[in-house]
């Protein structure tokens, strides 16, 4: 009787949108799992009117946030874009879909570069188109500092307390903490991440939020001085508040990557594909990012960019060989994640 | 026939509480009391005693207490005064209470971190005045004044509405046997409003004691109430075991404070809101 109940429910449900608009999309749907605020909203209703496919559009905070409810199931997602330390957790438990690269042309505007550096997850760039990428960094007000910021160790200076905003996702935190220590971002050495915890409890009572996305209203609205932010938020920052200043702090930091992936149980991935293909058209990528501001892989698209300023940002494109202590996440296997959750738990609940 | 009738309209309601009470609850227990083999363990039950956890409770069970508190401080007088109120204004007044319920919780409480941060609309008034500023984001004062900000309302109504029902010839009596206006109120009017304190206590400290996202967004996450970390448990960790079997402990407190309102509101009247 409750199935037939359900069962009745979700028919009633399904047949709204097919009454609705049954003749402008008639090419199906696409289910696109993305980061907040990380797509012009105009090049989904491009696309959408190009493909006459209807894209379900949802966002997500963080990588941790995104994994449990894809991993559930509740929602099947076809297109989702996650960082690269977790792309490799998703392969390694076979939730991603191999891509054809034939129904994806214009992966040829992506650099070969981010393809060589995707290998550290995707060892043969079977799963994975990158999208944006960029570095983690501090961002300061240099009318609220004394002296300009250089390094993490600065998050330390007790004349900066409450004026320092931290990042609220575990492997960030802790990145910084361990860098901040001389340890490699990716130790699983319970020795370093003690010392890392121990760096970071000794910060708090400095920070004044933990905060993921705010950090970028929040300098701009100089309620702090300094913040861990990721670079794509340097560009629209400063548009914003032309008082801040981008740095790659001196004791290194995460480059990272974010790709579409297709994944297993999608059902459809052919309209997957061929959003993902849309994503990497020049004209798209220069679209999203004169919106987002994070860095594109796409050098298609970077060659359209009409202010040399930008084209040529440190900020936006840096030069990485410059840099020799920048690293990548690696997936650190069930056990690895659950030392670091515990261990910020400790942090945050000190 | 009646009869017949009577159960087909309440079948939607029986829908309603197997589908969303009685299945979510034995999910809870059967996640709560297993690990991740299947295997039954009170362990993840037990957890609350590690430091992390047992910390986490104790703040969020001192910082709903006082909300609490004080939100009855607040409404018991506001109440009497709503009560009391003669014209036709009464109306518009409990109107005016009840308004802000209408407006999502989470944005009233997004909006409570624009007004209230460092640089934020309060403070800019009062550096305009030349007032010393607010520094109370990121704090716990922030948490508690959250709290009693969104629970407010529902400590509010259930005392208006027993004070309402009380029979004026009761406060008259009293008049006329000579108890002057303190004693009344102490020897009547209190006592008769009991079960409406009861239910507004149950209706502020329940909801208080298990908020994560006050906390979050008043607390700027430096704070853990246990919601957080139950909260944490499910979408960082994706450790529902050690969430449902904190939920469990949760819920302990939960039907203690639902047994008091119980015992002290034998007839409903409270909770008519």
């Amino acid at each position: 009787m409750k199935k037939l109940f359900l069962f009745g429910l979700l028919a009633t449900l399904c047949m709204v949108p097919m009454f609705g608009c049954s003749n402008a999309y008639e090419n199906g749907k696409v289910y696109v799992y993305n980061w907040g605020e990380y797509i012009d909203p105009e090049v989904i209703e491009s696309f959408e009117k190009e493909y006459k496919i209807k894209v379900v559009y949802d966002e997500y905070e963080t990588n941790e946030v995104m994994y449990p409810k894809v991993a559930a199931g509740a929602v099947n997602y076809d297109v989702v874009c996650p960082s690269d330390y977790m792309i490799k957790k998703m392969i390694d438990n076979d939730m991603l879909a191999e891509l054809d690269w034939n129904n994806i042309p214009n992966a040829k505007n992506i650099g070969q570069q981010y393809f060589d550096t995707s290998k550290e997850f995707d060892a043969e760039n079977k799963y994975s188109v990158p999208y944006c990428w960029g570095t983690v960094g501090i961002l300061y007000n240099k009318t609220m500092v004394d002296e300009p910021i250089t390094k993490w160790e600065q998050l330390w200076d007790p004349k900066y307390k409450n004026q320092i905003l931290m990042q609220n996702s575990v492997r960030d935190a802790f990145m910084v903490a361990l860098k901040l220590n001389g340890y490699s971002m990716n130790t699983t050495n319970l020795d370093e991440l003690q010392i890392a915890k121990n760096s970071l409890l000794e910060q708090k009572p400095l920070v004044q939020a933990y905060v993921v996305d705010q950090v970028r209203d929040k300098m701009i609205g100089n309620e702090a001085a300094i913040g861990v932010i990721y670079s794509g938020e340097a560009i629209y920052t400063q548009r914003e508040n032309s008082n801040l200043v981008y740095v790659i702090p001196e004791e290194g930091t995460n480059v990272w990557i974010d790709s579409w992936v297709v994944l297993k149980n999608a059902q459809n991935k052919e309209n997957a594909e061929k959003f993902i293909n849309y994503m990497c058209e020049p004209e798209i990528a220069l679209k999203n990012f004169d919106f987002i501001t994070y860095s594109t892989p796409n050098d298609a698209a970077r060659a359209l960019i009409e202010d040399e300023d930008i084209r040529n940002s440190e900020i936006a494109f840096p030069d990485l060989t410059q840099y020799n202590n920048l690293e990548t996440y690696i997936y650190l296997g069930e056990d690895g994640d659950e030392l670091y959750n515990s261990l910020w738990k400790e942090v945050k609940s000190e | 026939m009646k009869n017949k009738f009577v159960k087909l309209l309440s079948l939607p309601y029986v829908f309603w509480s197997i589908g969303f009470i009685i299945i979510p609850l034995l999910m809870v227990f059967y996640y709560g009391l297993t690990d991740k083999s299947g295997r039954l363990t009170l362990s993840n039950v037990l957890n609350i005693a590690l430091p992390v956890h047992f910390k986490s409770l104790i703040i969020a069970l001192l910082l709903s207490f006082v909300s609490t508190v004080i939100c009855l401080l607040l409404s018991y007088p506001l109440a009497m005064i709503l009560a009391n109120v003669k014209s036709k204004s009464k109306g518009l007044m409990i109107l005016i209470f009840v308004l802000p319920m209408w407006m999502n919780f989470l944005l009233r409480t997004l909006a409570w971190q624009t007004l209230l941060e460092n640089e934020g609309v309060i403070n800019t008034v009062l550096q305009f005045l030349h007032l010393p500023v607010l520094k109370i984001i990121n704090t716990p004062y922030a948490i508690i004044f959250g709290m009693i900000y969104n629970f407010l309302p529902f400590m509010v109504l259930p005392i208006y509405n027993v004070l309402c029902k009380i029979d004026n010839n009761l406060l008259n009596a009293a008049r006329d046997l000579g108890a002057n206006e303190i004693q009344t109120f102490f020897k009547v009017t209190l006592p008769l409003s009991v079960p409406g304190i009861i239910s507004g206590i149950t209706m502020v400290f329940v909801p208080a004691l298990t908020t994560f996202v006050i906390s979050d967004l008043l607390g700027g996450s430096k704070i853990l109430l246990i919601g957080n970390v139950i909260e944490q448990e499910f979408t960082l960790n994706s450790n529902w075991h050690l969430g449902s079997g904190l939920s469990i402990v949760l819920m302990i407190f939960i039907i203690i404070s639902m047994i008091t309102t119980a015992i002290f509101d034998k007839d409903g009247e409270g909770s008519a809101l």
